[in-house]
């Protein structure tokens, strides 16, 4: 097969996968508890959250990005949005073969995240604002605050909060100098990435790209956010119970953190290069629900189309068998945040979509095990997919025992299947109404 | 394979600035010499080396006499920022006679699926007034912040929807729910450079058959606390004396810059393949001709002080060039940040300088700074809003207090009548990332 598509385009392959998740810094640790059903759920730790509704979450631990990078001193100011960032893409980066011989020409490099906001300097900024409160007037005082917060708070912490920051780190690390952009759709903002990354590349204005998201809302005012919104599980018991996508007794997502980073290429450069491609992204689909602030359009409409488009743009019909007589995805990854209106609408969107061949495609939420990255989600289960595709396995949804009957796929229910995979679709749906979707398939020369 | 399939041409532009709604409003302005620079009315600022902003006055700007009256209820739940994008989304929508959902009648224009939104946003600041009187309900008994009492009943004094409020993707939620756009949409996040780079992204996406139409830019909103302490540690604020006239502290490229002022702002533009334009009949105002997008090499990382040789700057204007197949020779008139804080300056005058050789001194400069400060993601688009007046007026905006700028023509002057067919846009952000465009007269 050439290196082009039939409508030309350059084909384009992952080279570098990374992750630092909450179960583990590297692709095998973290793949080998996926596919036991583990779960990185436990009482939360980052912050106090003892008398919050929520009292858990999935956190990142023992993690030391200074293991990762070149130059330490380089991102000494780095929080943990970078921090992360650093170290799923070294592992990426590394994979690719690009430590030990970088690309050419650094402006052929390019970036595309989709980190989130960093951390607020909590204590400081509650402190300055309460110091600054009148209550007479029921205002804060700006003088006042002006001159706590500039005492207390400082400016490595504050522009670190940009989310574009993570960005300034990995094409500091990497000497990337092509087109780079970071976008922030929530929980959709990962696979956007890796999508809008993907057809920069397809147009020929990079010949590699770094993509991925990166995340921690595991803060006093993450938690407070989704708690208000009732969007968190707020289930008592044990926390690796908590998080239950697709079944009846789900009640909310868990709150997890981390970073994955994929390196993707036109397959002309990985094979010059010696490279070797781990898997094909041959479609991007992207849609916007337009429907309301807090809710997802009833139908799976948005959700649909973007599938839809992804799988159009790979040349992919949804109906149809393939010679073995299975559908044409072997298997989705599933937002599946384990909301009652997410796994219910992803769902029928699916249905939608395949018809009579839903049932048949595994579709597991590895939510389930490592909580929702919110921007980094969509990279992690990207990866998830071009694992899935390497070794001929699926994860499973855990916690998984009581299903609804209104839900009615193939979720993979609490253990990992055996079975040939060579095309997947990997979906994230944000809060705001963006959908994307990515296809990603089996390298074949 | 082509690397540009469809043309792209601007239809309409919005802009909501400290003159007003409306590139109308903003335009006479600027050609009048104006700025809006003045101490901040909603808080006081004299806590930081300056208290001058440039913020929108409440009388010229209500977003709720904006949006369609269905649609009121939910300007509660906007922060200043997504007013700013609604607002500059309805003008520009406006502009390009385009009919949408919002209109409440007729026939859209636009088939939804095919109209998308990419509005590049900033870092939102919460309501610290909003906030804090929740925050102060959680207070311990020595009177400091208690994370018990918050966890447990001080954060239900915060209104359930409150984190909406602030999600960077608020802006372009809202105006696709107005404006009913179910195409591609996206929230760039890059500092200064986020509407250029959304402008960009939306002329990718057209230009590969994604979408006919998007409503493209961004807003912000620094006029606020948050927004001044950040702007200050990332050395972008300028320092005033008290008594010193507040439209004469900003003064891009001049040898006694020193800094900038924090701003709010939106600017969107109705961005429509030229093909379907013409179609429904549309006038094009001008043609959005090349992009081009880098990442600067940054010194210290974060990109508080650019790299002073501009190289970051020159490759996304020489890829914008490219894309747009012209050479610099082409180019009539420059609209660069032009922040007035001396180090992102140099980098720009050293940019302006590589491309343009012994032509740099002669291509005259639009500085909008001066007028209406830094208006972070807004920027680029209010940028592009002005250059596409430049072109269908054939003329240049007044240029405030700078004397003296070297090897530039960004001195101060009147506004005057001149050629415009090319103008060149572009935006170096705080993070490193730059985004060039390029937009011309219909040919």
């Amino acid at each position: 097969m050439s290196a082009r598509t039939p409508d030309g385009s350059p084909r384009i392959v992952v080279t570098g996968i990374g992750w630092v998740t909450p179960l583990g810094h590297d692709i095998e640790t973290v793949w080998k508890r996926l596919l036991n059903a583990e779960s990185g759920m436990a009482p939360t730790t980052r912050f106090d959250a003892r008398t919050f509704p929520t009292t858990f979450a999935a956190e990142v631990r023992d993690y030391d990005v200074t293991r990762f990078v070149k130059d330490p001193k380089v991102h000494a100011t780095a929080g943990l949005n970078s921090q992360f960032a650093l170290g799923a893409a070294s592992q990426a980066w590394k994979q690719a073969g690009f430590d030990a011989a970088p690309p050419r020409d650094p402006r052929r490099v390019g970036l595309y995240l989709g980190a989130g906001e960093g951390v607020l300097d909590v204590d400081n900024y509650i402190g300055s604002n309460l110091d600054a409160w009148d209550p007479a007037t029921n205002a804060v005082d700006g003088v006042k605050w002006a001159k706590t917060a500039l005492s207390r708070m400082t400016a490595a912490r504050e522009i670190e909060q940009e989310p574009n920051m993570p960005l300034a780190h990995l094409a500091r690390e990497f000497n990337a100098r092509g087109p780079a952009y970071n976008c922030l759709t929530a929980c959709a903002a990962s696979t956007q990435a890796i999508g809008e990354a993907f057809s920069i590349i397809r147009r020929g204005d990079a010949d590699v790209m770094i993509a991925g998201g990166t995340h921690t809302m595991i803060h006093l005012f993450g938690v407070t956010g989704f708690n208000r919104l009732t969007a968190l599980s707020e289930r008592k018991g044990d926390p690796t119970e908590a998080s239950r996508p697709f079944s009846l007794d789900r009640g909310g997502f868990v709150m997890g953190e981390g970073s994955g980073m994929v390196i993707i290429e036109t397959l002309e450069h990985a094979l010059a290069r010696g490279a070797t491609p781990l898997a094909e992204v041959t479609g991007y689909g992207s849609s916007c629900d337009a429907y309301r602030i807090t809710d997802i359009q009833p139908d799976g409409r948005g959700a649909a189309v973007a599938m839809g488009e992804a799988l159009r743009q790979a040349g992919i019909d949804p109906n149809a068998r393939g010679a073995d007589g299975r559908p044409p995805i072997h298997y989705i990854s599933a937002h599946g945040t384990g909301t009652k209106e997410n796994d219910s609408i992803e769902t029928k969107a699916i249905k939608r979509l395949f018809g009579d061949s839903a049932k048949d495609i595994p579709m597991s939420s590895i939510k389930s095990m490592m909580g929702h990255l919110i921007a980094a989600a969509g990279s992690v289960e990207f990866i998830t997919c071009v694992l899935a595709i390497r070794d001929g396995i699926v994860p499973p949804t855990r916690n998984l025992k009581t299903p609804d009957p209104e839900l009615d796929l193939d979720y993979v229910p609490n253990e990992a299947r055996k079975v040939p995979v060579d095309v997947c679709i990997s979906n994230n749906f944000g809060f705001g109404g963006q959908n994307d979707s990515l296809v990603v398939r089996r390298y074949q020369a | 394979m082509p690397r540009q399939t469809r043309r792209v041409v601007i239809t309409g532009t919005g802009t909501v600035t400290p003159f007003g709604l409306g590139t109308g409003a903003l335009w006479s302005a600027l050609c009048e010499g104006k700025s809006a620079v003045g101490p901040c009315r909603t808080f006081d600022f004299s806590g930081f080396p300056t208290n001058l902003v440039a913020q929108i006055p409440d009388e010229l700007f209500d977003v709720k006499a904006v949006v369609p009256k269905s649609y009121r209820k939910a300007t509660k739940v906007m922060a200043r920022d997504t007013e700013l994008a609604v607002g500059a989304a309805m003008q520009a929508i406006d502009e390009a006679k385009v009919q949408t959902k919002a209109h409440e009648s007729g026939t859209v224009t636009i088939p939804p699926g095919r109209f998308g939104c990419h509005i590049g946003a900033g870092l939102i600041a919460a309501e610290e007034n909003e906030l804090t009187a929740a925050l102060a309900t959680a207070r311990g008994a020595d009177g400091k912040f208690d994370i018990s009492v918050w966890g447990g009943e001080g954060m239900k004094n915060l209104t359930p929807l409150w984190m909406l409020k602030y999600l960077p993707n608020m802006l372009a939620c809202h105006v696709t729910i107005i404006h009913d756009c179910q195409g591609p949409s996206n929230t760039i996040t890059c500092a200064e450079a986020s509407s250029l780079l959304s402008i960009g992204e939306s002329m990718r996406v057209i230009g590969r058959g994604d979408a006919d139409a998007c409503i493209s830019g961004g807003a912000e909103s620094k006029t606020n606390l948050m927004g001044m302490m950040r702007q200050h540690y990332a050395k972008r604020l300028v320092t005033s004396a008290p008594g010193e006239e507040p439209g004469s502290v900003v003064r891009p490229f001049a040898p006694d810059a020193k800094g900038c002022v924090p701003g709010e702002g939106g600017g969107l533009l109705v961005l429509e393949a030229m093909d379907t334009a013409k179609a429904r009949g549309a006038t094009a105002i001008a043609e959005l001709a090349g992009f081009g997008a880098s990442q600067s090499f940054c010194p210290d990382t974060l990109g508080v002080d650019p790299a002073a040789d501009g190289q970051g700057i020159i490759d996304a204007v020489e890829a914008a060039l490219a894309d747009a197949d012209i050479g610099p020779d082409a180019v009539d008139v420059i609209i660069p940040f032009g922040t007035g804080v001396p180090a992102v300056d140099a980098a720009e005058r050293a940019a302006i300088q590589h491309v343009f050789g012994a032509r740099a001194a002669s291509i005259p400069l639009v500085t909008l700074t001066p007028s209406i400060g830094n208006c972070g993601a807004g920027n680029g688009a209010i940028a592009a809003a002005v250059a596409a007046r430049c072109v269908a007026e054939q003329r240049l905006p007044a240029r405030l207090n700078t004397k003296g700028a070297a090897g530039l023509d960004a001195d101060a002057c009147a506004s005057r009548a001149a050629k415009v067919g090319t103008v060149l846009v572009f935006t170096p952000s705080l993070g490193g990332q730059n985004a060039a465009a390029i937009i011309r007269s219909i040919a």
